[in-house]
């Protein structure tokens, strides 16, 4: 596949800062931002239009032929914590100011997808902003046929849209099912009706006083 | 005597006339398709997955798998537990194999909190880590058989898997659902006699594998059920994100304990990875034979150089991981079970990714079985090998 054949004791971080550079000369300027943790991981983020593209590119040009899986983040703050607030009293001001992760990003949703190379096993995060007010994207299943049913359950929980899927049935839920459960602002209904009883994580041990150095011999 | 030869060749005339009319009768009858639903209580779907399959005669036209009726939410709750509630949840995504899916999501917030664990807890959750592979795969190669229609091997395995289980329970507490890994270390050292007590059982194990090899993979009925059936090509293997051995058994070498480098003890010993150029259902389930005989040796080799410590690091007692994204993914007895762990630097995750072998590695059902035998739906399935809670998560 990639012409660059694996060379066994390239460091980490030459062989992950080549695949971001690779990835700037095939997408231009639809690459949008770039994180690379030397030695451990890599992150990218296209542009939504480019996002077919992408993954040609990554498969077809770059070697990444293993595809790992397909998702998406809501970076919303959950307007109802975890759940574990007082019903009779007032809700809590929530700090509600959207803040995305690595390699940035303009909107509430975003897409992840991570690919790997099955002969040097470095995989490529691929991040993609989708719009509140369109969230659709070209479907990936031309690039790698294992993305049918990855893109069926984004669907399915975020409510992203694929172009060109044959077949956006829901996965998981009834057909009838209302909403996308893995948005921030879909309540997780059993802890609405009955009071989490888990609130305490760490109940003090008894005698002992330590409250912040326990656990370590 | 001319009358037996008349006889002879009436009968034979008798039945060529036959075969041409059988032979007309199948050009000339349309045949309608068919619609076959296995499941979703079927003993050949372990758990409750749904199969519909339409049918042209004998062949499979189209395969749709449908899950979902063990679907809980597991990606929804972690976003309302803490660090350390989360392993109890996890626990049950692959329930043959629990301890194995908690490792990578420990080494995920150890990762964002740039910590270790103390190399003999690494070494430990190692040998845990392994004796799930054993008991998972143990279960997997003597259910086999029953797919099949040889009953005996699943006896043998039950057996053999409750050695397994014991070590299991003798060391964390719980047969089935540990949860005994912890941020930073484990829950507690081994127990005195358990490594003694392993190598007695590993040698079963070895027992318990050379008899399937005989009593199964031997057989000739075993043999051209599964050669050549459900080949599955490299290319489109790696396409569809097979991994473990479904993707060894395609021809491609790669190993997430070998391939990568994590704070484990895998890359202290010698062992090998097996892999097939088959791809087909035989190519499978030998490669998991294989990998059971190889996980003994492991173990074996770890209870050999166990060091000496503590089995906890210095965490503190409440844990807030710091806010960052991780990624970390392990060889599970199924294949790559990893997760994408989005924290804001609060008690609990942000967002976690489950991404769980079995989910990619049936979405190639509708690929692989098109244009198959209906018999041979249950092999490819059963060589496909899959756990309904790592489907559905």
């Amino acid at each position: 596949m990639s012409s660059d054949a694996p060379v066994a004791e390239i460091p980490g971080d030459t062989r992950r800062d080549r695949i971001v550079d690779d990835l700037r000369v095939h997408l231009g300027a639809s690459l949008l931002d770039s994180l690379v943790k030397p030695g451990d991981d890599v992150w990218v983020r296209v542009e939504a239009s480019a996002w077919r593209r992408a993954g040609e590119v990554l498969r077809h040009d770059m070697g990444f032929d293993y595809f790992c899986f397909l998702s998406a983040i809501d970076w919303l703050p959950s307007p109802y914590g975890k759940g574990e607030d007082d019903p009779t009293e007032p809700p809590p001001e929530r700090d509600d100011t959207i803040r995305q992760g690595y390699a940035g990003g303009q909107t509430r949703l975003q897409l992840l997808a991570r690919v790997v190379s099955s002969t040097d096993h470095i995989g490529v995060n691929v991040k993609c902003d989708v719009s509140d007010a369109d969230p659709s994207v070209e479907s990936w299943i031309p690039v790698y046929a294992g993305a049918n049913w990855h893109e069926r359950e984004t669907h399915e929980m975020f409510g992203i849209g694929f172009a060109g899927h044959p077949d956006l049935r829901n996965m998981y839920l009834p057909t009838e099912f209302e909403g996308h459960p893995l948005r921030k602002d879909f309540p997780l209904l059993a802890r609405m009706v009955k009071p989490w009883p888990g609130i305490v994580d760490v109940e003090p041990l008894p005698g002992g006083g330590d409250d912040e150095e326990g656990e370590g011999e | 005597m001319t009358s037996t030869e008349s006889l002879l060749d009436r009968r034979q005339m008798a039945y060529i006339a036959a075969q041409a009319s059988d032979a007309r009768v199948n050009v000339e009858l349309e045949t309608e398709g068919m619609t076959l639903n296995i499941g979703p209580q079927h003993p050949a779907t372990h758990g409750t997955l749904r199969i519909i399959a339409r049918l042209d005669g004998e062949q499979v036209v189209w395969a749709e798998p449908s899950c979902g009726y063990m679907h809980r939410g597991y990606e929804k709750l972690t976003e309302v537990r803490t660090y350390p509630q989360v392993t109890a949840l996890i626990n049950r995504i692959d329930w043959l194999g629990s301890f194995a899916n908690e490792v990578p999501f420990i080494l995920a917030a150890e990762k964002l909190m740039g910590i270790e664990a103390p190399p003999r807890a690494q070494w430990i959750r190692t040998i845990l880590f392994e004796l799930s592979r054993i008991a998972n795969v143990s279960l997997f190669l003597g259910d086999l058989g029953v797919q099949l229609g040889a009953v005996t091997p699943v006896f043998m395995a039950f057996r053999d898997r409750e050695y397994v289980l014991n070590l299991i329970e003798g060391a964390t507490g719980g047969r089935f659902h540990p949860n005994f890994d912890r941020i930073g270390g484990l829950k507690d050292d081994l127990p005195a006699g358990f490594i003694d007590e392993t190598r007695v059982v590993m040698k079963k194990l070895r027992n318990f594998c050379d008899e399937i090899e005989n009593l199964l993979f031997g057989n000739e009925i075993f043999q051209s059920r599964t050669r050549g059936i459900g080949v599955i090509p490299k290319d489109i293997a790696l396409q569809y994100g097979l991994s473990g051995a479904n993707l060894r058994a395609s021809g491609v070498d790669w190993d997430l304990r070998r391939d990568q480098r994590l704070p484990m003890a895998w890359d202290k010993i010698d062992w090998k990875v097996w892999t097939h150029p088959d791809g087909d259902s035989f190519a499978r389930c030998w490669i998991r034979l294989q990998e059971v005989r190889e996980s003994t040796r492991i173990v074996d080799q770890l209870l050999d150089g166990i060091p000496s410590g503590p089995v906890m690091a210095k965490v503190p007692r409440i844990i807030k991981v710091p806010e960052g994204e991780a990624w970390v993914s392990t060889e599970n007895p199924l294949g790559e079970m990893g997760y994408y762990v989005v924290s804001k630097g609060e008690l609990g995750p942000f967002r976690t990714k489950i991404r769980s072998a079995s989910f990619n590695n049936i979405s190639i059902v509708p690929w692989v079985l098109k244009g198959v035998y209906v018999p041979d739906i249950i092999t490819i399935l059963a060589s496909l090998y899959f756990i309904l809670g790592d489907i559905d998560r």
